[in-house]
């Protein structure tokens, strides 16, 4: 029974960083309709200069500028890169291609600054535990479920209440509608990918610390994870990949809980398990589970 | 007029023959560079078809090879049926053709960039596949290729030996005739098959979905056709990257390998078959040549030295990703698009101003049909 309980709190955990990557996919997306392959290596940037600054800023610190700087990189990544000119919509094709050269730029520097080594990022979880009942759980795990929820409900603040998510929301309804209507689509576009950054680099802190070894230079792989969250949950809803993101979280525990009873399937097979979800959800729905079916007038 | 008409199966036979000298004249390095982009040349031709022509995002390419890779050598090594090996490597491409189909109720129904994340989902389980299935794919090590061999004459170094104008024809001066032949058959058919009937329904169904429908184009059929049509091109660029590599191993087979070809044919310009040659080769070509000439360059430590500077492999991937950002940038279209700007630029220098321009000035590419634009 406690192993389930266990099980299910680390999927909670996993599943609500996820989310904080997923959201920044779906927000980039509804912004702009790039999917940004480099939200792995904008993650990667985020946990180094916190691993970097930690030292000299404490944790807090350190983390407030790596939040920050992310942000700003995003930002001038979607500025300098890829708005330039052309709003054309059927871009949105060639500026993906463009993140993934941008990631490969990114990437290929952080690897080379870290190297073989583990970065800690100083925080000030550690691996202390609290015991309730039978149940043992990382504080970190608390700490991520916690700290994700407060940033999830901020970011549905946002497009909620505020007029730039009045904007965004508009902009992904009818974009020349909005233009029209005086949105100015250049900033909501940047500061969406200002948001996508700055979640990313929250999220880094929660994918390196406890369980986790450290920060090693493969981390921002596990941003490919919440792909397949923001697919499940249809690409334009952050609703959905937040429920795509705890699916695909809880699947993932779960399976590699119960890896005993499951070695038909081979080793690891939890980390492969989140993309065969996504596989079976979109035979039966291919928009997504939140994805609008899309009518099309001629 | 007629000297118009002469000039383009001039040309091609001129390419032809050039393409058949490197072997007289390169050593194996080069033709190792040759025939891997060739292979790349016949993949990403396929993927051209899928993203360019139907408008599908895939980055599940690298599955595809796989499979054609490791489906030839299971069929034609031990364990396995042990094959003879030209039908094993039909076998192959036709398996990586099924796979596709299987995937077909996903690939029929999901559209564009949502199809690229789906089919991350191949890499990844495939990968699994791979490292799990050992009996068949012999696991992380990975399996030794058995050479092919057609009627007695095998794609090896000395079976039968073989001397041509002096020069030793070894496994790769052979592979690169067979390579030759099977990428002058990927450009014939992919090209027949962009300009034929179906291949108009696809870009109907690219530029419209609801058009495309309305005329009659059955949408799901047409869509997962294509994904299998590009499966099998993708597969037999498989089987010749396992006859170069001699070996097949399951990290070869990631998503960067995936990504790889998605970045060939856009930096090579989306939906032409000259186009993801080109890329192709650029993308293969650019990492091997910038670790053989790492000590010439500046900036770059030589592979072993223990300098602190960027070794050869990172100083091809910084250069990799740069070039794709920056060619995006300046040449949405990719360098098909920059050949066809300059070509038209050139020919319009050719003209002298305000003469007979009507005939010689290219139509504009909006009116062009839809060939180049993704």
């Amino acid at each position: 029974m406690s192993a389930l309980v266990d099980d299910l709190i680390d999927g909670l955990a996993l599943g609500s960083v996820y989310a904080l990557v997923a959201l920044g996919f779906v927000v980039i997306f509804k912004a702009s309709g790039v999917i940004n392959f480099a939200q792995g290596s904008l993650l990667l940037f985020g946990g180094y200069l916190t691993a970097v600054l930690h030292d000299d800023l404490g944790f807090a610190g350190a983390l407030a500028v790596a939040v920050l700087a992310t942000a700003l990189l995003a930002g001038a990544v979607d500025r300098l890169l890829l708005r330039r000119g052309d709003p054309d919509p059927r871009m949105a094709h060639v500026q993906t291609i463009v993140t993934i050269g941008v990631d490969i730029v990114l990437l290929t520097d952080l690897s080379r600054r870290i190297g073989g080594d583990l970065l800690s990022l100083g925080d000030p979880w550690g691996d202390a535990v609290v015991t309730v009942g039978q149940v043992t759980v990382a504080e970190s795990r608390i700490a991520a479920i916690v700290v994700s929820a407060v940033a999830i409900a901020a970011v549905f603040a946002l497009f909620r209440w505020t007029p730039w998510g009045l904007s965004l929301r508009a902009a992904a309804e009818d974009t020349e509608a909005a233009a029209l209507m005086g949105v100015r689509l250049g900033r909501v576009r940047m500061l969406a990918w200002c948001l996508a950054g700055a979640l990313a680099a929250l999220a880094a802190v929660f994918l390196a610390a406890f369980p986790a070894p450290g920060l090693e230079r493969t981390t921002g792989q596990i941003a490919l994870k919440a792909f397949p969250a923001a697919i499940l949950g249809g690409m334009a809803s952050p609703p959905g990949a937040l429920a795509g993101s705890l699916l695909i979280g809880l699947t993932e525990a779960l399976v590699a809980g119960h890896q005993s009873d499951l070695h038909v399937l081979g080793e690891g097979f939890g980390d492969v398990a989140p993309y065969a979800v996504m596989v079976l959800v979109l035979l039966v729905r291919p928009t997504g589970l939140f994805g609008a079916k899309g009518a099309a007038r001629v | 007029m007629s000297d118009r008409r002469l000039v383009k199966p001039v040309a091609v036979a001129a390419l032809a023959v050039l393409l058949c000298l490197p072997p007289f004249y390169l050593d194996a390095f080069w033709l190792r560079i040759g025939l891997f982009s060739l292979a790349a040349a016949i993949g990403a031709t396929g993927l051209s078809l899928l993203s360019g022509t139907a408008g599908q995002l895939s980055l599940g390419h690298a599955f595809f090879l796989a499979v054609g890779a490791y489906g030839y050598t299971w069929l034609a090594g031990d364990p396995g049926p042990g094959l003879p090996t030209a039908l094993a490597a039909l076998l192959a491409v036709l398996l990586a053709g099924a796979a596709g189909g299987l995937f077909s109720p996903v690939a029929g129904r999901v559209r564009g960039i949502y199809l690229g994340v789906a089919t991350l989902a191949l890499v990844f389980l495939g990968h699994h596949l791979l490292l799990t299935a050992d009996s068949v794919t012999g696991g992380f090590n990975g399996r030794s290729v058995p050479p092919l061999a057609v009627g007695g004459f095998a794609f090896t170094g000395d079976d039968p030996g073989l001397t041509v104008l002096g020069v030793p024809f070894g496994a790769e001066e052979r592979l690169w005739y067979l390579a030759l032949a099977l990428f002058a058959l990927t450009w014939f058919t992919a090209r027949g098959l962009l300009r034929s009937r179906p291949g108009r329904a696809l870009a109907a169904l690219r530029d419209s979905e609801t058009a495309a429908a309305v005329m009659g184009v059955d949408v799901a059929r047409y869509r997962s056709a294509a994904f299998v049509v590009s499966s099998m091109y993708a597969g037999l660029a498989g089987v010749l990257l396992a006859l170069a590599f001699r070996r097949v191993v399951p990290d070869y087979f990631s998503l960067a390998l995936s990504v790889d070809y998605l970045a060939m044919i856009v930096i090579g310009g989306l939906g032409t078959v000259a186009g993801a040659t080109a890329g192709a080769v650029f993308v293969t070509a650019l990492p091997l040549l910038m670790t053989r000439y790492a000590d010439r360059l500046p900036l770059v430590a030589a592979p072993g030295s223990g300098d602190a500077g960027i070794g050869p492999t990172e100083a091809a991937r910084y250069l990799y990703g740069a070039v794709v950002v920056v060619i995006l940038l300046y040449a949405p279209d990719g360098l098909h698009g920059l050949a066809r700007r300059v070509r038209a630029r050139m020919r319009r220098r050719r003209t002298p101003a305000g003469q007979n321009t009507a005939p010689a000035v290219p139509p504009a590419p909006a009116a062009r049909p839809k060939e180049h634009t993704p």
